[in-house]
Order: C-alpha cells, then structure tokens, then sequence
C-alpha cells in the first residue's frame, strides 16, 4: 500500500461522516435556496418552484433584509473590540501578582460563559427594567433620569451588546490567560532592568507575544457575533422597532416561523460569504502584520 | 412516535390519545381527563403542554416531521393553514352522527372560524375576543359616567382620564408587541381586510385607513405609553395602580384580574364591549378549536375526547378551572357565565366577532400588522404610508397563493374563503 493511500483510507471514515452531515446538508441548502418551498410545497411537491436567483434579489430588495444587516454589523462593529477588550482586561488582572482570590475571580467571570442564555436573559430584562431596574436605580443616584433600555430603539442593541459581552468575556479570557502565562518571566525582567515602564512592557512584550491568540480569538468572536440570535430572540424578541432583528433572527423567522425554506437558506447563504469576507480580511490584514 | 408512547408508559391494554393543548389551558385540561377515561375505560389520554408562543412552530414542524398527535387545539386563524396542508380531517360527518354537538348552538363568528370552503375542519373549544378592562374609579373621577361606546365617546373618555392621571399616567394599554388591539379596530370596517379571494391586501381601503387614523391618534395624545408587554413588569400590577385605565384584552384576564389584584380594589374594575366607529363594534374571533389529524391511527377514540371536552357542562367546568369562555351558548345559561358580571360584556361582544381572513398566509400578515402598527405609534410613518407599506407587505406574502390560484394548483376544497365577509 502506497503511503498516500494508507493516509486516505485512515482519514476516510472522518471525511465521509463531514460529508454526511456537513457536506451534503449544505449543498441541500444551497439547492433549497434556489426554490420557494414553503407550506404549500410542504403540503404538495408539485407546489415547488425553481426560482433561480429571485430569492437573493428579492433579500436583497427587502429593507428589512438591509437592517437586520446593519443590525448585526452594529453589534459586531461595536460587540467584538468590547468583548476582546473587556477579555484581555480581565485576564492582565488575573495574571498580576497582585491580584487576590485568583481562583475565585476566575471562576466567577467564567461563570456567565456556562449559564444558559434564557436564565441569565430574564435577570438582564429585570436590570434594564426601565422603572423597578436596578441599572435606572444606580444611574438615579448620579442623576441621570431613566432610559427605557430595551424599550427606546436607540438603546435596545447597546443593551444587548453590554449583555452578550458580559456573557461571553469569560471565554476568551481563560485563552488570554493561558496565552499570558505562556510568556516567559525573563523577558519583564529583563525589559525591567532596561527601565521599561508597565506600558512599555505591554506594547513590546504582552501584545506581540499575545499577538497570534489575539488573531485566533478576534476570528472566534467574530464568527460568533456574526450569528447573534439568541440574546436578541430573548430579551426583545427583535423589537422594538425591529432595533435587534438579526440576520441569524430573520433567517429564524424565515425558516422555522414561517416554513420559507427556500428565503431562509438564501439568507443563510448570504451570512456565510460576509463572514467568509469579513474573517478572510482579519487573516489578510494579519498575515500583512506578520502576526500569523 | 407509537413506540416511544408505548415504552415511556406502562402498557395496559388501552389505546392511547395523544392531545397536545396550548397554554395554562393544556395544564388545567389535565382535571377533566380522570372524567373521560372513567367514562370511556379503553381509552388513555396523554395530553402535552405546548407553550402558546412556541406552538405555530412546533405544530408545522411536526407536520414536517410526520409527528402529529391525534388531536389539538389550535389556533382559529391556524385552521386554515393546516387544511391547506391537508393535515386535518373533515369532520361534518361525525357531526351529523353526534347529536350532542349542534353548531347552531355555537357562536356564528367562532364555529365559522372552523370552516374553510363549506367543510368543517374544528370544532370551537373557547372563544376569545379582546375587549377593553377599564377602572370604573378611575373613569368616574374623570367625569366620564358611563363607558364608551364609539371612537368618538372613547376618545372623549381617554382625553378626560389623560387630564385627571398626568404626564406619567396613561388613559389606555395598547401593546405594540401585539397585532390584536389594531387588528380589532381594523376589523370592524366594513371593507374586507383582503380582497379578491385573499389574493392582495385591503389596508388601502378607507375603513382601514380610518382605524390607522383612530389608533394613531391614541398615541400621538400620548394616551397610551409607547410599551409592549413585556416592558410592564405586572400588567396587573399597573392596572391596580392606575397606570393605564382601559386595557384591551382577553378573557383570561378576568380570572388575573380576580386573583392578583387586591380584595379593596375588587369592585373598581369591569369589562365593556368594543367600542367601534359608529356604536359598539366588531371584534376578531380568537381562542383554540379541536382538530383531529390526518396522520392519527385512533380517530374515533379522539373523536369521542372531543366531544367530551364539547358537552356544555364540561365547558362550564373548564370555564372554572381557567376563565376560559365556552362557545356554545347553552353553556352561557348556567348562573356561572350567566351571573359573572365581568363575563357579560365579553356574551355581548362574541354575538359580534368575526373570523379573521381564512388564508394560510395570515399569521404573516398579523405579523406585519403588528410591526407596522409599531411604527405608526411611534410617528415614524403616516397613515397613508402605513396602509400602503401593509398593502405592499400582503401582497409580496400573498404572490404564491395568487400563483396557486392562477394555476388551479390550490383545490377548491383547501381553497379558504378569504376576507371577512360572510363574518358579518
């Protein structure tokens, strides 16, 4: 047996169990995506259309299609830098030699990463409750009057991104943790005895060393604020105004509310290659830096 | 689906009804079982709890997945859709063989919602029309004597309470994450909601426009808060407080009303008909209707749960145990519905409610009622631009069933009328 083939045969059953359930269900979708099932094709085949493209163009043509778009992007643009930001603080904190109570912190901001979205969702709603809140009850004390956080279009997305970050922080923190106990003790002290400041020893030292967890954690979160769905399908159900309707919403709605296969798919699709662009250019713009 | 039944209960002999019901209902029906299987000793009835906002979902996903029980309370404006899909079972002539079941006896506007083209497809099991709750208190400290029949005595009425309550108090609750309290101002123009067999939307039409102007007027008045739901905390509790007075909604509410509202506050609140633009108006005609499945192997056996849960005193029973209102009028002469003052109003209305258009599609368009509704409230278009971004949504929904219907691919039989013409 020829080497190659023995590493065939060995990756065969791997590869044909990706085919099964990867491969063939997405070439199903696509394939869907070029028809209008909907009900009536559900309740008879003949009822099934080829429509090409239209389902694209039509997506497209919807504005609602635009702002679950804009929507998502908001949450990403402004979400994933929070999140990444927000991560890193907390695990430079765990890291330092000053810090108490390690363990305890680090489960602690572990903890929300654990906990189901729906339990911790319904505490959030009661936060943000615009009169009996806890969130106006605080701000009261500095004076500002109450925001109706999930209620007020303009408020409802930051609302949302504070709570996915919140949920989301401790995950990406044990990676920056691990990464950061990774860097050898020397250099500090070497950087130390040549006068360098905390700051200066973090910009040459912790970031570029931290610079491919960086990379990896920045494609992680972004793949996964691209597919925001269940915090909004939560706490607003999309509204108000449809302020939170995600594309990972519409395709929901599309799909399994109203049995349009066929939209639903084509929406799916459409997610796919933004994510494939907007993940291609991070590895682009990082491969350019030489961070890879 | 048989076998999992069979292995997660004990088998003894008896053949098994699967009953999924929505809600608190598909809890509280659960007392009225030991009944019917004393009565019917082959007979053991599983029943599941769907929750409401989850079961559209569940229900057409069990029909993708072939894995629907044997009977079901659906949704009224559901029936249609699952015709369509040829998932029901015609039932007129197990009507006829069961005496006990008269539609004559049932509401017109509740048993229509049950038949699609001339067939019967469900059989009614409660009604439910919205209507507003108002603070009598609240409404006499504002001058206002008696309750408001039309739009105009109404909005007389929200002006005088929006004086009395102030700037953080409100005269009504109209919940923007709901479709029903535009949709039942909608439904008493006399202009049908769709037009041509259901082919395109109606919203154009000047019956509608005049319910847009109407509902528009409310908030722009800031007589009710710009809220869904889901942002008051207690609907109950701010009822009590008098953070709205009229609140339009369903039945259920007056067995909350009873229950978490406190004992001094008991006579301050009642129910009224609908006021609509000239004197009392129409409603839609909601609430939950038995189907039996096409895919179900014991149909005689959920035939007879049927009418079981059907005869008039089981439904004054399940009327105790949820609030829930019976269809069936010889139910409304027992001095339970008859002497419940809160009830009255809601008798009253249901001799008006009407079917909501029979199309599969109208779930959707409910839905894009509710989000255009939404915008309007919020000034963010204008009456004429609501009816027309309606008219485009229905229509862009509508394009397969008019396809459908060029191309005599949708049987006349599953050809639901549309509109709501023969309603009222």
């Amino acid at each position: 047996m020829k080497p190659s083939t023995a590493g065939w045969v060995f990756a065969a059953p791997a590869l044909t169990v990706i085919g099964l359930f990867f491969g063939l269900p997405v070439l199903a979708a696509l394939a869907l995506s070029l028809t209008d099932f909907d009900i009536y094709a559900l309740a008879h085949i003949d009822n099934l259309r080829f429509v090409a493209f239209d389902n694209y163009i039509n997506l497209l043509n919807n504005p609602l299609f635009w702002r679950a778009l804009g929507n998502t992007m908001y949450f990403v643009v402004v979400g994933v830098p929070l999140s990444i930001g927000v991560s890193l603080g907390a695990a430079l904190l765990l890291h330092s030699k000053l810090g108490y109570f390690k363990p305890f912190f680090r489960t602690a901001f572990f903890a929300p990463v654990v906990t189901t979205v729906v339990a911790v969702a319904v505490i959030w709603r009661y936060l943000f409750h615009t009169r009996y809140g806890l969130v106006n009850w605080a701000l009261s004390w500095a004076g500002i009057d109450p925001i109706d956080w999930l209620g007020d279009p303009h408020w409802a997305m930051p609302s949302i991104i504070l709570f996915a970050v919140w949920k989301n922080f401790g995950y990406n923190m044990i990676i920056f943790l691990a990464g950061l106990q990774a860097i050898p003790e020397d250099l500090y002290e070497a950087a130390r005895i040549d006068g360098a400041s905390h700051g200066k020893q973090f910009r040459y030292i912790t970031l570029p060393i931290l610079g491919p967890v960086l990379l990896m954690v920045s494609i992680l979160t972004l793949a996964g604020y691209f597919q925001l769905f269940a915090e909004p399908y939560v706490i607003t159900q999309g509204g108000p105004l449809q302020s939170t309707v995600s594309v990972l919403y519409l395709m929901y709605e599309e799909g399994f509310k109203w049995w349009n296969l066929g939209n639903a798919s084509a929406v799916a699709f459409l997610l796919f290659v933004l994510m494939t662009v907007a993940t291609s250019g991070l590895m682009w713009i990082a491969r350019r830096k030489g961070v890879e | 689906m048989a076998l999992l039944g069979s292995c997660s209960h004990r088998d003894d002999g008896r053949e098994l009804v699967r009953f999924w019901a929505m809600g608190y209902e598909g809890e509280v029906v659960t007392q009225l079982i030991p009944e019917f299987e004393r009565r019917n000793p082959g007979i053991r009835v599983e029943v599941q709890q769907l929750p409401i906002t989850a079961a559209h979902e569940k229900l057409l996903t069990a029909f993708a997945g072939d894995a629907l029980p044997d009977v079901c309370a659906i949704g009224n404006t559901w029936v249609s859709e699952f015709a369509l899909l040829d998932a029901l079972i015609p039932l007129d002539a197990r009507l006829t063989k069961t005496p006990g079941l008269q539609s004559r006896d049932y509401f017109a506007g509740a048993w229509d919602t049950g038949v699609i083209g001339g067939t019967v497809y469900a059989v009614p099991w409660y009604v439910e029309t919205r209507l507003p709750f108002y603070r009598q208190d609240l409404l006499k400290q504002a001058g206002i004597a008696r309750p408001p029949q039309s739009w105009d005595e109404w909005k007389v009425a929200m002006a005088a309470i929006k004086r009395e309550v102030g700037p953080d108090r409100y005269a009504a609750l109209l919940p923007l994450n709901e479709a029903e309290p535009l949709l039942n101002l909608g439904i008493q123009s006399p202009d049908p909601l769709l037009r041509d067999d259901g082919r395109y939307g109606n919203f154009r039409s000047p019956g509608f426009k005049r319910a847009l102007t109407f509902y528009r007027e409310i908030f722009d008045n800031q007589w009710a808060p710009l809220a869904s739901n889901t942002q008051i905390a207690n609907v109950w509790n701010e009822f009590g407080r008098g953070y709205f007075s009229f609140y339009v909604n369903g039945p259920w509410n007056i067995a909350e009303f009873k229950k978490r509202l406190p004992p001094d506050q008991q006579a301050s609140w009642m129910t009224m008909p609908l006021p609509g633009e000239h004197g009392l108006g129409a409603s839609v005609a909601g609430g939950a209707s038995f189907v039996l499945f096409r895919s179900s192997k014991r149909q005689d056996a959920a035939w007879k749960l049927i009418s079981y849960l059907s005869e008039p005193e089981v439904q004054v029973r399940f009327h105790g145990l949820t609030g829930n209102l019976p269809p069936r009028r010889a139910a409304w002469t027992t001095p339970a519905l008859a002497d419940d003052v809160y009830a009255r109003a809601f008798r009253d209305q249901l001799e008006r409610a009407r079917p909501a258009p029979k199309v599969p599609e109208w779930e959707r368009i409910a839905t894009e009622i509710k989000l255009v509704g939404e915008q309007l409230a919020n000034g963010r278009v204008s009456v004429d631009q609501a009816a027309e971004e309606l008219d485009r949504r229905a229509d862009r929904i509508l394009e397969k069933r008019r396809w459908m219907l060029d191309h005599q691919t949708l049987k006349p039989t599953q050809a639901p009328v549309a509109g709501n013409k023969e309603g009222g």
